[in-house]
């Protein structure tokens, strides 16, 4: 185990290497003038040349990119060039606020989803199923941004009970596991939760439909297991997928909820990718594509290691 | 008889719904099976015995099959037991193996969890006896190194090791009769001889009731005591073994020994097929459901399904014309 896990670390290295420079290169590749942002509109020539080789804009695209692999190897991924202020603690803080968005949606998603799933597999073709099918149907095709708005309109303006934006009460910046701080989470939190249930549920139903079609199934009643025992067998053949499902659902939710973040003003990766983009900060937006893909490289990588300690199937060669 | 039979079924009838259609697979089998006696129900795929064999245990679906009759199995009418009842007679009192141990066993449980969680489904015992006589299980069945199969996978054992694992978890609950679907349809012609033996061995170890669904008469000479015929959903013949092999009275027994090749096949030889198709479940012949396949068959076959006959005591047909048949 120990050996395979160490041998998909040593294969993702050269997955991080690449996808640094496809986020580089894009970042770069893109039209616009990233010192526009800073510059007034009348700044002297000379001052541009000064601030072009501050931020080493003037040297060779190769010799950029090598220097920013090795100062982000160090933790440095330079300065924002709208804030001032360090990437790294940007998007460090960004994706502490996104992950536990992400988590919790994720949560949300799989306690329904895996109902759905269930009742979906276990009464196909009943009036239950339909009901599971259409919701899930449903929630993957709703779009989460205008959904998000509805729960504003509704349970903020409307009935007042949760804040509609923000990621914790005025003036405070540091997160807090308490309620002041928690109840900004549960819209924006729920809203992204609608994709990863429809998912989850879309594929344990299909699993579960299938583990119960297979032989094993009248193996396990001809021994004179009763429907809970039964169920047991199916959860755990279903788990892999189902896991793998929910880990890769975690990686999108990190970077793919630019749209509700920017909603519920979330002060998370999606919000901090917006700004990046419309101010044209390239150390920024370059920093947080590569953390979020080191995410999703990560949450890969752990994906596979749980799958194959839950499905003895998958050979650990 | 004095004894009661361990396995004695009446006017078996199984109908599947699926669809709009209604698949007639099973249609009036009666059987009986004798304490400690080896019955094999052959036939072609669709004729009806695996049905057979599952309505037994009351395996099929509920939802979408409908079983008529009188089942009773050790004395226990199976039509009348409750849901928990059934639960408590599958195991400890008849068992079921099946055709191809890879799908028939959990994927993702060792053969040791599988085996432990039947005794301890039906006996209450500490986990550490349940693995003990899971081991023992598994040395009944004579598999190599039965302390690693313990802790094995299914799909990390050889065919043949399976098909013992599935008859040590059968056999674990001592059950006194045993449903043998197919066992040796999935494995190699050596491996084949091996389980056939080692059925024979326990069978009489144990002083076991077999019902052996194979589609092999070879497989089916090898265990059996007395061999039912079916076709079309129901048993058209049925007599000792060797009554059975020395005067079939059914045209199709004739056919379907003959399709077995005597002394092997020689080259050039064309090997001898029944000429036709299964009956159509969805659609069966109003008479007997071999006539459009018959050589003999007449205007009576076609309108009338003949009535069960004695050739002697304990072999009996289901043909209009047994007796006048050319031998």
């Amino acid at each position: 185990m120990l050996a395979y896990t160490f041998r998909r670390l040593l294969l993702a290295t050269p997955i991080l290497l690449g996808v640094a420079l496809v986020c580089f290169m894009l970042v770069h590749l893109a039209p616009g003038d990233p010192l526009v942002s800073v510059m007034p509109p009348d700044a002297s020539e000379a001052l541009r040349e000064q601030l072009v080789k501050a931020y080493g804009f003037d040297k060779p695209l190769p010799v950029q990119f090598g220097l920013w692999l090795w100062h982000a190897l160090h933790g440095d991924l330079g300065m924002s060039i709208a804030s001032g202020r360090s990437v790294a603690s940007e998007v460090f803080n960004a994706v502490g606020y996104s992950l536990r968005l992400a988590v919790l949606a994720t949560v949300i998603g799989f306690m329904f989803g895996s109902l759905f799933g269930f009742v979906g597999g276990y009464f196909q073709g009943s009036w239950l199923d339909k009901l599971a099918s259409a919701c899930s149907a449903i929630g993957v095709s709703v779009p989460h941004y205008w959904l998000g708005m509805l729960m504003v309109i509704v349970f903020s303006s409307q009935l007042g009970w949760l804040p509609a934006t923000g990621g914790g009460p005025m003036g405070q910046s540091a997160w807090a596991w308490d309620w002041a701080h928690l109840q900004f989470m549960v819209l924006p939190a729920i809203t992204l939760s609608v994709i990863p249930t429809g998912i989850i549920a879309r594929t344990v139903r299909a699993q579960v439909a299938e583990i119960l079609a297979q032989e094993f199934i009248v193996g396990l009643r001809a021994k004179g297991l009763g429907e809970w025992g039964l169920f047991r067998h199916v959860v755990k053949n279903a788990a892999p997928t189902a896991m793998a499902v929910m880990g890769l659902q975690i990686g999108y939710l990190m970077g793919g909820s630019i749209l509700v973040e920017t909603v519920f003003a979330w002060p998370g990766t999606g919000l901090l990718l917006n700004s990046a983009i419309f101010q044209r900060d390239l150390p920024l937006l370059q920093g947080t594509i590569w953390v979020l893909a080191l995410f999703f490289v990560v949450l890969n990588l752990l994906v596979d290691i749980l799958q194959t300690l839950l499905d003895p199937r998958i050979k650990r060669g | 008889m004095s004894e009661q039979p361990m396995v004695a079924v009446q006017d078996l009838k199984v109908r599947f719904k699926r669809g709009g259609q209604t698949l007639a697979a099973v249609n009036g089998v009666n059987l009986s099976v004798a304490r400690g006696e080896v019955l094999a129900l052959i036939g072609e795929s669709g004729s009806g015995k695996s049905v057979t064999l599952r309505a037994l245990m009351r395996l099929h679906a509920e939802r979408s099959t409908r079983i008529e009759g009188r089942i009773e199995i050790a004395g226990q009418n199976l039509m009348a037991l409750s849901r928990r009842q059934l639960q408590a007679l599958r195991g400890p009192v008849a068992a079921m193996i099946f055709q191809e141990p890879l799908l028939a066993l959990d994927p993702v449980y060792t053969i040791g969890q599988q085996i432990i969680e039947t005794l301890r489904r039906h006996r209450p015992m500490p986990r550490a006896a349940a693995r003990e006589a899971a081991l023992e299980a598994l040395r009944s069945v004579r598999i190599p190194s039965p302390e690693q199969r313990l802790d094995a996978y299914p799909h990390e054992m050889s065919g043949g090791m399976r098909q013992r694992a599935m008859i040590a978890l059968a056999l674990a609950c001592q059950p006194k009769l045993l449903l043998a679907d197919e066992p040796t349809t999935a494995l190699d012609a050596t491996v084949q001889i091996q389980i056939l033996i080692l059925l024979r061995e326990l069978q009489q170890a144990l002083g076991l009731s077999i019902i052996f669904v194979t589609h092999d008469i070879a497989a089916a000479v090898e265990v059996a005591d007395r061999i039912a015929v079916m076709y079309g959903g129901r048993i058209v013949e049925q007599a000792p073994l060797a009554e059975l092999l020395n005067n079939p009275q059914h045209p199709y027994t004739r056919v379907l020994l003959g399709t077995r090749p005597k002394d092997g096949l020689r080259k050039g030889e064309r090997l001898v097929s029944i000429p036709g198709a299964p009956p159509d479940l969805a659609n069966l012949p109003a008479g007997c459901a071999f006539a459009p396949r018959c050589p003999q068959a007449s205007d009576l076959c076609r309108s009338e399904v003949p009535a069960i006959e004695a050739v002697l005591a304990d072999h009996s047909v289901c043909c209009h014309h047994w007796n006048r048949l050319p031998i």
